[in-house]
């Protein structure tokens, strides 16, 4: 059965390549032509832009334009320098995504671990809150952070997105396919409770740490509503909404050149955090022995 | 080293008791091997001298301390696990010195003890690979090396060959028992083979149901089981039983045989008895004793020996005769077994009946 199978793999269908490969090189343009309008805007100045039809050839205005981004923003909306709004973005990002592996990976080493009262009951707390998103709760988180006087500052950012029952919930089921022998022969080699998390667990869950952490990086960075809410003054803004702020009214007040290269430099970290994170990727799939 | 003793240990999972009040000792030095059917409790009376579970009831003690409340870190034991129990990121060298290193052990004495143990167990080679790289048998032994640098009073195997093939099985017992006869720690190993207990034990504990049937050396366990059940599991191919009744003198088994009953059991045996009979004691002809006539249905030819499955009225029996004698199915052939080489128990409770003494 395999070996014909491969043997129709290596057929040579000259057709059903060409057919197979025209649908997957419309698929690419598709997905990619808008990244291109937007990469060949960002290097052209805006009466180019609003030329019809635009070119869509690079321009030579890019290092005007993500110098000017950059340093003051776009003129016409919002004036905060993108410079500011990625290292919010990046704070966030990184923040809420330690954030979560930290709590979810200690909250899940709890709930397997360690035998406690009403732990089945807690295990399905934390569960029960998968069916509530973050827009569900905005309005009362909203009004905690304004009594905690966290509106418009890094905690308040941060804190409110930082719980995970996915996270937890995805650690837990990993720590369960730990072997039980594995946790006696560490009570045996004299190992407590934190060493052995410590010492084993943590260094086990490695490929899994890393695939959250690309997962939830990304998360963090593309937040939107939270952060409207929550940030009033421009220093705190994130990129996301730096770019929504920049775009102000009609077509010929924004300045889409400038807003063009924010998106391209908002795209950019989550993108070579995703490049750089593969390997690690691969890794906790091909990795299945414990 | 150290004396491992039970007094009236029980263990109960919920309302159900699984380990029966049990008394043991297992004398400092000693090779014990505490073998009995799947469910029978053995790991868990293993389990519970590592403290891995808690005895419900009863006292036990290593080295003469009462370690019922104490830590399995603390015990001063070491367990090697069925499925070795590595763990996987970490290479053999560090593997082996892990509970010394949480112990604080200086760091030249642990180079010290690993190498030493690496060198016993031929893993030398291998001391900077990860567990992943290595075979079944080198894990294994990786972890019996984890055990033997602890420098424990007692090791503890449980089932430590069963992931292994045949082959490997084999060779790893002897090393084991190689091993014991220098190391000389106390040792007790778990395990359902009943050739693993055979060959290994100084003393075996079988295990049924919870309770500990017989313990004693293992040809004598062999040769005098306490119980049908101690019967059937020691010995392979195990023991053939035919039901008998009692008439006088003279135990029916059916099929117009009648096997005279010893003098010694003839004033206590009951009216129905479970007659016992090793393969291996059915000799081919008639040369002596009562006669079988068996109807052979097939035959296992070992090369040594062979396995003659035949019937006896409705009964089906084994046989172990010479590898060269090869009777054709259907044939009807005549065996004898000799009157000291039968078995005698209680239908009833299972128990061997013996004459006093």
């Amino acid at each position: 059965m395999k070996d014909s199978t491969t043997a129709l793999m290596v057929e040579n269908r000259p057709v059903a390549d060409f057919i197979a490969h025209a649908i997957l090189i419309l698929g690419v343009i598709v997905v990619a032509f808008p990244l291109w309008v937007t990469f060949v805007a960002s290097t052209r100045t805006f009466d180019e832009i609003v030329n019809v039809p635009m070119a869509l050839t690079p321009g030579t205005h890019l290092l005007d334009n993500y110098a000017q981004a950059l340093s003051h923003g776009s003129e016409k909306g919002s004036s905060a320098p993108v410079a500011t709004m990625l290292f919010n973005s990046f704070v966030v990002a990184v923040s809420v995504a330690i954030g979560k592996i930290v709590i979810s990976i200690l909250s899940a080493f709890a709930i397997v671990y360690f035998r406690f009262r009403l732990r089945q009951f807690f295990f399905w707390m934390i569960f029960i809150t998968l069916m509530l998103p973050v827009e569900v709760r905005i309005i009362p988180t909203y009004q905690v952070a304004s009594s905690l006087h966290i509106l418009d500052s890094y905690p308040g950012l941060v804190l409110p997105l930082i719980a995970s029952a996915t996270a937890t919930f995805l650690f837990r089921q990993f720590f369960l396919t730990i072997p039980d022998e594995l946790v006696e022969a560490a009570r045996i080699d004299g190992a407590g409770p934190m060493r052995f998390f410590f010492d084993v667990v943590l260094p086990l869950s490695r490929t899994h740490i890393a695939a959250l952490f690309v997962i939830l990086f990304i998360y963090g960075w593309n937040q939107y509503l939270w952060p409207l809410l929550i940030t009033s003054s421009e220093s705190m803004y994130t990129i996301v909404i730096g770019i929504k702020r920049m775009i102000a009214g009609g077509d010929a007040t924004n300045e889409w050149n400038i807003i063009m290269a924010t998106a391209m430099l908002a795209l950019l970290p989550p993108a070579l955090v995703v490049v750089f994170m593969q390997k690690w990727f691969v890794k906790g799939l091909v990795e299945t022995e414990k | 080293m150290a004396e491992i003793s039970l007094r009236g240990v029980t263990k109960k999972f919920g309302d159900n008791e699984v380990i029966h009040s049990t008394d043991a000792t297992i004398a400092d030095g000693e090779f014990v091997v505490i073998v009995g059917p799947s469910g029978c409790g053995k790991s868990t009376v293993l389990r519970m001298i590592a403290g891995l579970e808690t005895a419900t009831t009863g006292e036990i003690r290593i080295g003469g301390k009462r370690v019922n409340e104490v830590e399995p870190k603390d015990r001063n034991i070491a367990m090697v696990f069925q499925n070795y129990a590595l763990y996987p990121h970490m290479t053999v060298y560090e593997n082996m010195s892990y509970g010394l290193r949480i112990r604080r052990i200086a760091p030249e004495d642990i180079r010290r003890r690993v190498e030493h143990a690496a060198g016993i167990l031929e893993l030398a080679p291998y001391l900077k690979r990860k567990p992943r790289e290595l075979s079944g048998g080198q894990r294994q032994r990786v972890a019996m090396g984890r055990a033997i640098v602890r420098e424990p009073a007692a090791f503890l195997f449980d089932e430590p060959l069963s992931n292994l093939d045949a082959k490997l099985r084999v060779q790893m017992r002897l090393e084991i028992q190689k091993l014991h006869r220098e190391l000389r720690t106390t040792s007790v190993y778990v395990t359902h083979d009943q050739v693993e207990a055979m060959t290994l034990a100084d003393r075996m504990f079988v295990i049924n149901a919870g309770t500990i049937e017989q313990a004693g050396a293992p040809i004598q366990v062999y040769d005098d089981p306490a119980t049908q059940f101690v019967a059937g599991f020691i010995g392979s191919p195990a023991m053939n039983f035919l039901a008998g009744k009692r008439e006088g003198d003279l135990v029916d088994v059916g099929a117009g045989v009648k096997l005279p009953l010893p003098e010694g059991l003839r004033a206590s045996a009951p009216q129905s008895l479970t007659v016992g009979i090793r393969p291996e004691h059915l000799a081919l002809g008639k040369p002596a004793g009562t006669e079988f006539r068996l109807k052979v249905e097939t035959i296992e030819a070992l090369g040594a020996d062979s396995l003659v499955h035949a019937l006896f009225g409705g009964t089906a029996l084994v046989a172990r005769i010479d590898g060269h004698v090869t009777p054709a199915a259907g044939e009807v052939l005549s065996f004898s077994v000799q009157p000291r080489q039968l078995y005698f128990f209680d239908a009833a409770s299972g128990k061997r009946l013996r004459a006093p003494a």
